[in-house]
């Protein structure tokens, strides 16, 4: 091969690998503007305790952002995720005794089996949710909305406008709680992304989860079970949606209508943002880290530099659109490069 | 490779000179395209004379689709010049060689299954009436004088996904032979016709030649190119090896030329002499089948160690046959029997487990354009290598064995699966299914768009399959195929059995007079 030769195919490889890693790549470089960005206007950025603010901050939605990347992966969606994170928060204050000025009616019962029947309650929606998709075939999208609805409708119905602030002190510990300074809800957050990980790269589940998500007629002419990956997908996004739903209102130190509204916005948008396709197949959890890490960044660097509160909705929603189109672009390359 | 792509051999490589239109309409000069490390095409001269059919043939991978996308602008990145009419060209898109009349029709299909038929034939260049609103009732009646001109009777309104496979390819066809363009590439335009149709096809393609117009006509169906053809080139292994008026060439000469050696043993059967052997073991019998749709009263037996052909014209219901038996379709009366038990499947998963592998006749159904090759072929037996964790060193060295065994091309595991040419693609559709012997395979199209080497591969390895106990069901629109392959023959019409051949001389008339 003459040197032009080798030049010439190196540079094409070099291109083909950029356009392979454009969902990867992009997103990291997002997050190394935000932060030097932030850090040249605000002092106080780079301190320890703004960077454990960042990281708890992102926490709740973290968990949450985990069961959605299963989901995303196999190309559906859930809507209901910040919906059933409240329900069930409020479902497990309502089997925990809560003080005598609060107006719920309630079921207490014993912190473990409290923890125990609110988690169930999360399987059995997600059992739903997984049982229309697949079952009866309607499409996620608008089986999640329905979900969404109904999940409201629980939290209307158990709290009935009032506030609960009891909760089992496991949770109460967890969600609130710190060791060595360090949130618990941190802690939680990142085992069960590592977990996540682990499950999506070393484990034949998550070969499925790929594959469907990748093409899944191949998937379904390979005798691969697809509706029970969906439906399963379904159910895990529902435990991690009930998960963030049990420490977020530890977290917040409440339980109420409506105290999960921003976490489906933020929750899709650092699935997104990071990278992980719309169209399902590629991405993951290190993609979610990614995407979470810009958002909680975003979110606290625009409170640092005091700007115009509602300049900083708008900002949100530009960053979100430049992913999205990013996201839609990388894919279209990605298949592109693959032309036989 | 350096030193041939610098020396300057191309006078010597002119094309003959033949025939009233000797003005070449396009031609290539030393073009070399490769992608990555794969060299697809090393200093390749090419020209296409007005007015002529040119036959391009060679093995799977010999760069055949590589040099029709550079000419349809698909690939605008190359080595070399192009000259249409005498002029350079350089295209940076499909529509800039549209514009300079150039259109391609590619191997894999690519119409838009949401959209009518109509609309599938003038994508792009819809007729408008005065103030750009569509003009559906021009659109939907030249749609229809255009396709019928194919010999087809399809309401232009039809949803395109609707149809066959073979329907489609027409439609699809239809859409650049009369959309106007001087030079029209066919790239396997016949994979998927039934004989018939293949008939009306080369009426409409001599018509147009005797307009005027060039086609580029690639096919691995040798008998075929050199009947249509006027003149034939041969690519090998990424260079071209030899243009020649078809006339002067023989099925025999011209696979030579493809394989680089003597071409015995390569002929695919014309004819057989069935010796099907009732005493074997039944596995899956299928009675009275029907699904509410295509399939009416269908019976069938497969016995172990023994290959069941299904013979039928396209949209003759083997495709539905296929889909019902791995459990993708539902049965809607009649019954399926595998060792003796009734069974019905609820997913294409139960119907694997229950011993069943199927080859759909297209492969983008069952394989991962963008995933490395070993992840295709392991998708089907992730549950036997893997408990819970992936052994992924497991799965590429099995890959290796098939690759290696199907002579898949490149021989590399971790290749992105689109990168593959057609063939190869097809060959690693079957591997996924030959690391555990399932009880029944079902075959559709096995062979359809493979060389004619790869063919003989598909062939060993199908009847080594019969040979160690696998109940195989071949379904194929190609006599050829049937006849090569199969121990007794059904043929299928409209949905039903018309037909069965079990003992005897039987030949390709026998199989058309039936269908
Ligand atoms: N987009 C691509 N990226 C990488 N390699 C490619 C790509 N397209 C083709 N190739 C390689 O180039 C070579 C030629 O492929 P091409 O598709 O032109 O073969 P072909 O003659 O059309 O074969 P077939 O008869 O199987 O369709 C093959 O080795 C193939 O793997
Ligand atoms: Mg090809």
């Amino acid at each position: 091969m003459t040197l032009a030769d080798s030049t010439k195919s190196q540079k094409s490889s070099l291109k083909q690998l950029l356009s392979d890693q454009m969902r990867n790549i992009a997103p990291i470089f997002t997050l190394i503007i935000l932060v030097l960005f932030f850090a040249v206007q605000s002092p106080v950025f780079f301190s320890v305790a703004n960077l454990l603010n960042i990281l708890s901050n992102a926490s709740i939605t973290g968990i949450i952002a985990v069961g959605l990347t299963f989901v995303i992966l196999t190309g559906e969606i859930d809507l209901s995720v910040a919906a059933l994170a409240n329900a069930i928060g409020i479902t497990m204050a309502f089997f925990t005794i809560q003080p005598d000025y609060v107006n719920i009616a309630t079921i207490p019962l014993p912190g473990l089996i409290c923890i125990v029947l609110t988690l169930a309650s999360a399987l059995a929606l997600g059992a739903v949710t997984a049982f229309g998709v697949t079952k009866i075939g309607i499409p996620s999208f608008i089986m999640t909305l329905a979900m969404m609805q109904i999940a409201n409708g629980v939290s209307a119905l158990l709290v009935r406008g009032q506030i609960a602030y009891t909760f089992p002190d496991l949770i109460t510990l967890l969600g609130a709680g710190k060791i060595f300074g360090l949130r618990w809800s941190i802690i939680v957050c990142s085992l069960l992304l590592l977990f996540a990980h682990l499950v999506l790269t070393y484990t034949r589940f998550g070969r499925y989860v790929f594959m469907v998500g990748g093409n899944r007629e191949a998937a379904e002419y390979s005798g691969v079970n697809v509706k029970m990956i969906i439906g399963a997908v379904m159910i895990i996004s529902a435990m991690c949606s009930g998960l963030a739903g049990m420490l977020g209102v530890a977290y917040f130190g409440s339980a109420q209508q409506n105290g999960f509204d921003d976490f489906l916005l933020t929750a899709i948008s650092a699935v997104v943002v990071g990278g992980t396709s719309l169209f399902g197949g590629r991405g993951g959890i290190g993609n979610t880290i990614i995407g979470l890490l810009v958002l909680g960044v975003l979110n606290n660097g625009l409170d640092l530099i005091q700007i115009d509160s509602f300049l900083k909705i708008l900002i949100r929603g530009l960053i979100l659109l430049a992913a999205l189109v990013i996201n839609v672009y990388a894919q279209k390359l990605k298949e592109g490069g693959a032309e036989g | 490779m350096s030193a041939s792509s610098s020396t300057l051999t191309g006078g010597a490589k002119a094309p003959s000179v033949s025939g009233p239109h000797a003005e070449p309409i396009l031609e290539m000069r030393h073009v070399s395209k490769s992608f990555g490390g794969v060299k697809a095409l090393r200093d390749v001269d090419f020209s296409i004379l007005q007015g002529e059919i040119h036959g391009l043939v060679g093995e799977n991978g010999a760069g055949k689709s590589t040099m029709m996308k550079i000419i349809a602008g698909v690939h605008a990145g190359f080595e070399g010049e192009m000259l249409v009419s005498g002029q350079p060209v350089h295209f940076r898109s499909a529509r800039d060689a549209l514009a300079a009349g150039i259109g391609m029709v590619h191997q894999e299909l690519s119409v838009i299954p949401d959209l009518s038929v109509a609309e599938n034939v003038f994508l792009g260049h819809q007729p408008v009436m005065a103030g750009g609103v569509i003009d559906w009732r021009r659109m939907n009646d030249t749609a229809r004088q255009q396709i019928a001109s194919l010999g087809l009777d399809i309401d232009p309104t039809t949803r395109m996904g609707s149809l066959p496979v073979g329907l489609q390819q027409l439609v699809e066809l239809s859409r650049v032979l009369f959309s106007g363009a001087k030079l029209i590439i066919l790239d396997e335009p016949t994979s998927a016709l039934s004989p018939p149709e293949i008939e009306r096809l080369f009426t409409v393609l001599r018509r147009l030649r005797d307009d005027g117009r060039s086609i580029v006509f690639i096919s691995h169906f040798l008998d075929d190119v050199l009947a249509i053809a006027d003149r034939v080139t041969v690519f090998r292994n990424g260079e071209k090896v030899i243009t020649e008026q078809a006339s002067a060439l023989t099925k025999d000469s011209v696979i030579a030329h493809m394989i680089g050696r003597g071409s015995a043993n390569m002929h695919m059967g014309e004819s057989a002499t069935l010796a099907a052997d009732d005493s074997k073991p039944v596995i899956l019998t299928v009675e009275q089948a029907s699904d509410g749709r295509m399939l009416h009263d269908v019976s069938l037996t497969l016995r172990k160690g023994e290959i069941s052909g299904v013979y039928g014209f396209m949209g003759c219901g083997l495709i539905e046959l296929a889909r019902t038996l791995f459990g993708k379709n539902a049965l809607k009366t009649g019954t399926l029997v595998i060792d003796g038990k009734p069974i019905r499947f609820a997913s294409t998963s139960a119907a694997r487990e229950a011993g069943i592998a199927y080859v759909p006749e297209n492969r983008r159904m069952m394989l991962f354009r963008t995933e490395p090759v070993y992840k295709n072929i392991s998708i089907a037996i992730l549950d036997r290598i893997h408990s819970i964790f992936l052994k992924t060193g497991r799965e590429r060295e099995i890959s290796e064995t098939h690759i290696k065994d199907l002579q898949i091309r490149p021989p590399r595991t971790d290749i992105a699966l689109g990168n593959l040419s057609g063939g190869n693609q097809q060959k690693v559709a079957l591997a996924k299914w030959l690391t555990h012997l399932p009880h029944v395979l079902i075959l559709s199209e096995p062979t359809r768009g493979m060389d004619v080497g790869a063919k003989e591969d598909v062939i060993r390895i199908v009847k080594a399959l019969r040979d160690r106990g696998v109940a195989i069901l071949v379904l194929s629109t190609e006599p050829e195929t049937i006849l090569t392959l199969a121990d007794r023959v059904t043929v299928m019409k409209k949905g039903m059995v018309v037909k069965e051949f079990s003992h005897g001389h039987i030949d390709k008339s026998d199989l058309l007079a039936a269908a």
